[in-house]
């Protein structure tokens, strides 16, 4: 493994028997006396690498294998074929070393000590990681500030709000000062600022400490705010790696063209300049070729009362939906 | 630095914020040691038993002193332990605790042993009781017998505590992990001397009993306290219960190193 990679994946594949029986009765007795099981294949052949201080967002559908493939990376779970490192360590032999260098935040989960104070769960975990009293202080002091936290931690947990759960949450998992951070669904349940402050939060630890972030997350604006490059799966398959615009451009390689307009336009002058996404009486959104931009924003310009008017790329739910949805026609066609 | 020096490390610290969680659940723990309340019901049974005469060596005021001993012991050595694994194995909860650099199974310990200073707390009242009504039939005039009753309480918490990590860690196998342990402890209500001291029971029962683990667990530390056993006859029970603590502890840790391999981690 060159030097400068940290997490090295070669075609990791993780299968798991699963019983299987239908409803009722009878299917219930059946099973005592004969059981079916199923084998799942939850991730096939999969291969990446990531380097220290990169930030990279794991996307696909749910059950595409996200969160098997992070728990394998973190030592949780074992591949049935393949191979990984993280930081030169195989993760399944728990080596102390390599528990030290990583953590795994779960946005459902928690190890906060449900009945004590947050305070309680970090001097734990200082003794657990064997972090020195004035390292630990001082991480704790300047997370406790970034993440406005100061009153929470002497509270008990159990009466934080879930966003306030959060926010401690991440302390205690960041308190020996991880060099690889997993996210599974680090912002899920939180509102929109706190989600913007989670966000604002990854980043600036992965810039202080240089460490690298592999995230899964449903919010698209967590991904397109923290991950300049994107590793995505469906069905347990690579199906992309690399830089997230270049994705948006690929699969949906049409600009989008936002115009505020100063009256209402009959919806055929829109048509005549490109596909219409959604017109409205002060706005118009059209679907634009990237080679025809240039003479389709002339003559919206000319046809049309606009205000204002901005050029993006289409947003990334779509791009996603537009991925997946291929990836199940593809078989089909 | 090796992973026992660093559990050393961590232990005390384990331990307090374990004593914190504890003192944090006092009601619940309080009313929890009070449902061990079968001691004071076989008493009353026995006594009344033994108003007529005696049953073998045990008159009134012997039974006063075994139940009252099996409620002390077993108010120190008992533990949750398998209630604990075998849930966090199949809710997926396990997985936080293999995150980090302390074997799950060392914390746990700290955990249960952090729960032994209120449990000391909450027995002394016990300890006051058996000592009036029976002070003089008790060991402590016999150092030797002292220290190996205080070592055999420490080996039966070994065996009880591996006893029940080898059966939680069925869990990663089996979906009735508790079904196991529930089988486990009707065999245990017999045979370790909770319901009957063990020489009250037929012969061939009490030769099983001499032989299977389970007198190790809670008979044995109160035959001794109570003061029915010889020098050697308490070193050589000491010695096998010691024994069958160390033979459960590479079970339990090879079963649990087995199941790590099929943890699916689910929920977790």
């Amino acid at each position: 493994m060159p030097p400068e990679t940290l997490i090295d994946v070669r075609d990791l594949s993780k299968s798991y028997r699963v019983h299987k029986r239908p409803p009722g009765l009878g299917a219930a007795l059946k099973s005592v006396l004969r059981r079916k099981y199923e084998l799942v294949q939850a991730v096939e052949r999969l291969s990446f690498r990531i380097d220290p201080g990169e930030r990279v967002g794991f996307l696909g559908p749910n059950g595409a294998g996200k969160t098997t493939t992070l728990k394998m990376l973190a030592g949780l779970l074992y591949p049935t074929a393949g191979e990984v490192r993280v930081g030169g360590f195989v993760p399944q032999t728990r080596d102390p070393r390599f528990l030290q260098l990583i953590t795994l935040v779960m946005g459902q989960k928690q190890q906060l000590l449900w009945d004590l104070p947050p305070a309680e769960t970090y001097a734990m975990n200082r003794a657990i990681y064997d972090v020195p009293r004035a390292q630990a202080d001082e991480t704790v002091r300047s997370l406790v500030e970034l993440l406005e936290i100061g009153d929470l931690i002497h509270k008990p947990t159990r009466q934080l709000s879930l966003g306030e759960r959060m926010k401690c949450e991440l302390v205690a998992a960041l308190l020996h000062r991880p060099r690889v951070l997993f996210l599974d669904e680090p912002t899920i349940g939180l509102d929109v600022s706190m989600q913007a402050k989670m966000r604002d939060f990854i980043r600036d630890y992965n810039e202080r400490y240089g460490a690298a972030v592999l995230l899964t997350s449903h919010y698209m604006d967590d991904v397109v705010a923290l991950c300049p490059r994107v590793v995505v799966i469906d069905h347990g398959r690579l199906i992309y790696d690399g830089d997230l615009r270049e994705l948006a451009r690929r699969v949906r390689p049409d600009k989008r063209l936002t115009v505020r307009l100063a009256h209402p336009v009959e919806r055929a002058d829109l048509e005549r300049l490109a596909t219409v996404v959604a017109a409205e009486p002060a706005q118009a959104v059209l679907s634009v070729p990237h080679a025809r931009l240039q003479s389709v924003v002339r003559d919206a310009l000319a046809a049309l009362p606009i205000v204002d008017l901005t050029i993006e790329e289409a947003p990334l739910e779509e791009v996603m939906r537009e991925l997946f949805g291929a990836q199940v026609r593809a078989p089909q066609a | 630095m090796t992973a026992l020096l660093r559990a050393a490390k961590a232990f005390p610290t384990l331990l307090r914020v374990g004593i914190a969680e504890v003192v944090a659940y006092r009601a619940e723990f309080v009313v929890w040691i009070l449902t061990t309340n079968m001691p004071l019901v076989m008493l009353a049974i026995w006594h009344a038993v033994a108003a007529d005469g005696p049953v073998g060596r045990f008159d009134q005021r012997a039974f006063t002193a075994y139940y009252l001993g099996v409620l002390a012991v077993r108010l120190l050595t008992s533990n949750w332990a398998v209630w604990q694994l075998s849930m966090e194995i199949r809710d997926g909860t396990l997985a936080a605790k293999l995150l980090r650099p302390i074997h799950p199974i060392v914390a746990l310990a700290a955990d249960h042993l952090s729960a032994l200073p209120m449990r000391a707390l909450v027995i002394s009242p016990v300890v006051a009781i058996l000592m009036a009504v029976a002070g003089d039939r008790l060991l402590r005039h016999d150092p030797l017998l002292l220290a190996i009753f205080a070592a055999s309480l420490a080996g039966a918490w070994l065996l009880i505590f591996f006893t029940m990590v080898l059966m939680g860690s069925l869990a990663f196998f089996v979906e009735s992990a508790m079904g196991v342990f529930e089988l486990w402890l009707g065999v245990h209500a017999i045979l370790s001397g909770y319901l009957v001291p063990l020489e009250a029971l037929p012969r061939w029962v009490r030769r099983a009993a001499d032989v299977l683990p389970f007198r190790f667990m809670l008979g044995f530390p109160v035959e001794t306290l109570v003061g029915l056993l010889s020098r050697r006859e308490a070193l050589l029970a000491l010695a096998a219960q010691w024994g069958y603590a160390a033979l459960f502890a590479a079970l339990a840790l090879r079963v649990w190193r087995s199941g790590l391999r099929r943890f699916a981690a689910f929920g977790g």
